[in-house]
């Protein structure tokens, strides 16, 4: 049985009302697919079609004449190879520093208790009450110098790491597993003399592998699609990352080259999107409730 | 039914107490070494998290605090009390800043907070495609923004973008779009609100799943109407998530930045798209003034503090429930 909604399964049941279920299921359809999937379409087949063709009036819907070769061009022209391998660098940078300071860190909180753990964890919840945008300018003139260490961070991977620690609500929602988990799986692992650092690698991870999943996905996805920050802290161009290097050479070529850049741009996020849009979709549901 | 699990974890500390040899009956000094150590190791773990929010996000904290209060020419900072929130104040850019912002807020309430709500309700009444609709809604969060954004400045171009060549068919009058200083922000708002409407309806869809049936059955009993269901029993049921998400799009629009940037270069048509971050942006790093970009996020912050209060409060209720 499925749950029922607003309209009631005996008024669907009439064969009248099939009818009109299934127009307007069509209508739905049409509607979504060529509002949402409609301007990617255009985004492709404007990367096909010829320097004059993308710029004509009426635009035309099918490409008159195909020009796969604009995609290698705006490979070569934008330089994004260099571009993707900085974003996937920064990226998996960035996940890797969230995994193990992130985790470690929601450990224990959750399961060691340290003193003064709930005021550290209230102070880094406190930040998400601050506006982000609000940091930016202090942020940034972190980076210019870092306190203590005296190092300037600007066009370094550091600049996208270790600010991309200061996630509270990762820790947040790791924090909330780690408490579901039993205390008796825990005690059992301690009984048999095993240490902390080996709990935590092999009887809280692999439990964990849920949220793990969720952190990573959006811990790469957040990377891939910062815009401000990169732009500040990456003014080197060979160092910029996809969104920032598009947008930077966007008015020196041809429109149908740039088009092109972008559908190269987005095919990693759809792709890591379509593989594991279930974990996405659920993850944000999960994590869309607290904040 | 408590008694028996609280047992059942304290047997564990106890066999932990024994297996470990240390007697029940510890000397202080022995106990006190002991919880060292433990808060040592604990905070081995701790350590690396809480020295990247020391410097990435408390220190900026107070920084900001300092910034707004300071200024700092030839290399020397001196006090400078109230001077930058006076500058701010005083810059006929602030007034248009915040008319900008309200005004991409105002739109992005209407179009960002009711289109997914809408569109959920919708998919939501369908048993087939549901997977399929829910995709799609959501694909375009998962482009890369200067994607979208650059995608519908093409879109927009008033000679050759299809917008326009649309409009023609259906033979109406043509518009501007983003070089139109009374359509610009609303055109930002649009491409905002599909950039980013994904989220929030699969958010709704998930609340909408939880509304218990026998409600609307109940309901028709009484003789509503659809939109009398919808008013009556589905809004009172997803109050919490729908005043959480209002709270979540306030917070979020006033800092709206990257789409006026990418789509108007910032100001737009006669500064028609400037908004309160992008005069921060300004202030800091087109005209060095870190003073004053610090104090007009101070602004920022304080008229933003009550709607985060607001979200933290309401989430704890939404915790408990």
């Amino acid at each position: 049985m499925t749950t029922r909604t607003l309209i009631s399964p005996a008024q669907l049941g009439r064969p009248h009302a099939r009818y009109v279920y299934w127009t307007v299921l069509a209508l739905v359809l049409v509607l979504f697919t060529v509002v949402f999937l409609g301007p990617l379409y255009w985004m492709v087949t404007g990367g096909l079609k010829s320097t004059q063709e993308v710029v004509q009036s009426p635009p035309t819907l099918v490409p008159g004449s195909l020009h796969p070769e604009t995609y290698s061009r705006a490979w070569e022209v934008m330089d994004l190879a260099r571009l993707l391998f900085n974003t996937l660098y920064y990226a998996f940078g960035a996940l890797a520093f969230q995994l193990v300071l992130d985790v470690a860190a929601a450990y224990s909180l959750s399961r060691l208790r340290p003193v003064f753990g709930r005021a550290i964890l209230g102070m880094m919840l406190a930040t998400l009450m601050i506006p982000a945008t609000v940091l930016v300018v202090p942020q940034y003139l972190t980076v210019l110098d870092v306190p203590i260490v005296e190092r300037n961070l600007l066009n370094s991977p550091w600049a996208i790491w270790l600010p991309s620690v200061t996630n509270a609500f990762n820790i947040f929602l790791l924090k909330r597993f780690f408490d579901s988990i039993p205390r008796e799986l825990l005690d059992a692992a301690s009984i048999d003399g095993a240490s902390r650092v080996r709990t935590l690698w092999s009887v809280v991870l692999p439990i964990s592998r849920p949220v793990l999943g969720v952190v990573s996905i959006f811990a790469v996805v957040g990377v891939w699609k910062d815009f401000l920050w990169p732009m500040l802290t990456l003014p080197d161009p060979t160092k910029q990352t996809l969104n920032v290097g598009i947008y930077s050479l966007a008015s020196g070529v041809p429109e149908n080259v740039l088009i092109a850049a972008l559908t190269i741009a987005s095919v990693p996020t759809l792709l890591i999107f379509l593989v594991f849009q279930r974990n996405i979709m659920s993850g944000l549901t999960a994590g869309g409730l607290k904040g | 039914m408590s008694a028996p699990t609280l047992s059942t974890s304290e047997q564990p500390e106890a066999r932990i107490r024994r297996a470990s040899g240390s007697r029940p009956r510890a000397t202080s000094r022995e106990a006190f070494l002991r919880a060292l150590r433990h808060h040592l190791s604990a905070h081995s773990f701790l350590i690396g998290a809480v020295l990247c929010f020391s410097f990435f996000s408390w220190y900026p904290m107070v920084r900001e605090f300092l910034l707004a209060f300071q200024k700092t020419e030839d290399g020397r900072t001196t006090w400078a009390g109230w001077d930058n929130l006076r500058t701010v104040f005083a810059d006929p850019a602030f007034w248009q800043a915040w008319r900008g912002t309200l005004l991409f807020t105002g739109l992005a309430l209407v179009l960002g907070f009711a289109v997914p709500f809408v569109v959920a309700l919708v998919i939501n009444e369908f048993r087939h495609a549901q997977a399929y609709l829910r995709l799609l809604v959501y694909l375009p969060v998962m482009l890369p923004p200067v994607a979208s954004v650059l995608l519908f400045k093409y879109l927009y171009d008033p000679g050759y973008g299809l917008f326009n060549s649309i409009l023609d068919t259906l033979h109406l009058p043509q518009q501007q779009w983003l070089q139109d200083p009374d359509t610009a922000m609303l055109s930002v708002v649009i491409a905002a609100t599909w950039m980013n409407m994904g989220g929030a309806t699969l958010i709704y869809l998930a609340a909408l799943q939880a509304v218990p049936g026998e409600l609307y059955e109940a309901a028709e009993l009484d003789g509503a109407g659809l939109l009398r269901k919808i008013w009556h029993v589905t809004v009172p049921q997803t109050r919490l998530i729908l005043s959480l998400m209002l709270l979540m799009q306030i917070i979020a629009t006033m800092q709206v930045f990257t789409e006026p940037f990418l789509l108007t270069n910032g100001a737009g048509p006669e500064g028609s798209t400037t908004t309160v971050v992008y005069l921060i942006y300004q202030y800091a790093f087109n005209f060095n003034d870190y003073g004053a970009a610090a104090a007009l996020g101070l602004v920022l912050l304080v008229l933003l503090a009550g709607f985060s209060a607001a979200y933290v409060r309401l989430s704890r209720t939404a915790d408990d429930a």
